[in-house]
């Protein structure tokens, strides 16, 4: 019973790694797909902008109104503008974001390929002598590895502003004093592993997305469960492809 | 000798698809248990059986979307399971394929559907010469009209002459039907059976046809080939087969 789980398991950890050397090899093959690329681009970005941006504002909003009255009991009431800056920065606005986007993305790709599979048209493009990976997963994967980092710093704007309404609520606080609080407590070393741990996320959003649509079974029951594994998969990868690049920055940056 | 020897070649390349004891299982259950068929150029074959019996499994090994356990299967005198990436892909364009649903792919226009093969295999880049195929292929299958619509808008027959559309603007020399006129009506049936003879006649094409649809077979068959229990149990002309003393092989024409 356990030898069965162990060899389903190293499968499916091989069926991923031959999935991913898929991609790395059409990536840089001629005739990369520009307008599809774009296309992509266009969905995954600007139509997650409404939400990405706010649960972005909340996020700073309520980070705000829950940490004043703290604070406020130690006297460190300047302080907030720039704990939440350097919060939101380092892994709230990272973390939540991709979590939102694998939520959004990564099940709507699962989806879209997995029906495509189910309709057969996966096939119908392979047949064809055309690349289905170069066309439905290269453009795809590179779009999330582009749009999340870049939803992810509007959402840490928007957050950071959120935080200025919030202690408006109670206050009187100019933006230009909030700002230069909340910019002087982040620095480079802040933003920078952020960032590029946001690209790791977007490429994990994309490729789970990917390989549950391109890999789901047939039948129409197969195409909700490849969209809701999409969706729990690329969750549980954001999670500990951040616990990794902590580790990894802990050491590199703050060592 | 040698005249035996040239009539030797002229047989083999007569024959587009052969298939020799194949054997396809998936997990424990054996789909095609010894399969062993021949097509020639310019024929029309149909193969019949009952659901579930591997008609399609057989016809997507033949295009390299699934490949044999065992036994040969070449196409143009080609091993397919041997071929280069390239070699598969130059093979693939040669061989039509058309889906039982269509599968036109559902974020593209009718037009877009067309251009695909196009751009993506044939590297077409003249706009105008692209249009002027893409219209040919529509009025091939009377449907230009339908240009500029999306798949979801199409009924079923639409769906599938649009996906023969797609496949015959490459000019295949195989083409391979999986269920061509299942859940049409008996007029939309006929038109596509009609369609698929009139290819045959006019681009010499030589056509797999998987069907239920006895008038599509009465049509279309130049021989029929009947699957069942993983291998081929009978072989005939329409009217050989209907009159067959076997009660499963008549059975599909009462």
């Amino acid at each position: 019973m356990l030898r069965k789980a162990w060899n389903k398991q190293a499968e499916e950890i091989g069926n991923q790694v031959f999935f991913i050397s898929r991609f790395s090899h059409n990536v840089f093959r001629k005739g990369f797909e520009w307008n599809e690329f774009l296309r992509q681009c266009y969905i995954i970005g600007y139509r997650s902008f409404p939400l990405v941006a706010i649960t972005g504002f909340i996020l700073g909003f309520v980070m705000t109104l829950q940490s004043e009255p703290t604070m406020k009991d130690f006297g460190a009431l300047s302080f907030v503008p720039g704990m939440v800056a350097v919060s939101i920065i380092r892994e709230i606005g990272p973390v939540i974001i991709s979590l939102i986007c694998a939520g959004k993305i990564a099940s709507s790709i699962g989806a879209e390929l997995g029906s495509m599979k189910v309709a057969e048209q996966i096939d119908a493009m392979e047949v064809s002598g055309a690349n289905p990976i170069q066309f439905l997963v290269v453009t795809r994967i590179l779009a999330c590895i582009i749009m999340v980092p870049l939803l992810t710093l509007m959402a840490d704007g928007l957050a950071i502003f959120g935080g200025y309404v919030a202690s408006n609520i109670g206050g009187n606080l100019s933006l230009s004093l909030y700002f230069n609080k909340a910019f002087s407590a982040v620095g480079f070393s802040d933003l920078l592993p952020a960032f590029i741990k946001t690209i790791f996320f977007g490429f994990a959003i994309g490729f789970v997305g990917c390989y549950r649509g391109y890999n789901s079974n047939r039948g129409a029951a197969s195409v909700g469960l490849a969209a809701n594994s999409a969706v729990v998969n690329a969750s549980l990868w954001v999670i500990v492809i951040d616990a990794i690049a902590v580790q990894l920055t802990n050491i590199i940056v703050y060592t | 000798m040698e005249e035996r020897l040239h009539i030797a070649d002229k047989h083999t390349e007569n024959i587009v698809v052969e298939m020799q004891h194949v054997k396809k299982a998936f997990g424990s259950n054996e789909v095609l248990s010894d399969i062993n068929m021949q097509l020639k150029k310019g024929e029309n074959l149909v193969i019949m059986g009952r659901s579930g019996q591997g008609k399609s499994v057989a016809i997507k090994c033949i295009v390299g979307l699934l490949e044999q356990d065992e036994g040969g299967l070449k196409v143009f005198g080609k091993e397919v399971k041997d071929l280069s990436e390239n070699e598969l892909k130059a093979l693939r364009v040669k061989v039509g394929f058309l889906f039982q649903s269509g599968a036109l792919y559902d974020s593209m226009t009718v037009k877009e559907n067309l251009e695909f093969p196009l751009t993506r295999v044939l590297k077409l880049k003249d706009a105008k010469e692209i249009d002027k195929h893409v219209h040919e292929a529509l009025e091939g299958v009377g449907l230009v009209n339908a240009i500029d619509k999306i798949p979801a808008d199409l009924s079923g027959g639409m769906r599938k002459r649009i996906g023969l559309a797609r496949t015959l603007i490459m000019n295949p020399e195989i083409m391979l039907y999986d269920e061509p006129t299942t859940g049409l009506d008996p007029i939309t049936s006929k038109e596509i059976s009609m369609l698929i003879m009139n290819l045959q006649k006019k681009y010499q094409t030589s056509a797999i046809i998987i069907t239920h649809d006895m008038a599509c077979a009465k049509i279309t068959a130049d021989r029929i080939l009947i699957m069942d229990g993983g291998k081929f149990i009978a072989e005939g002309s329409y009217e050989e087969l209907e009159n067959s003393p076997d009660e499963l092989v008549s059975s599909f024409f009462k």
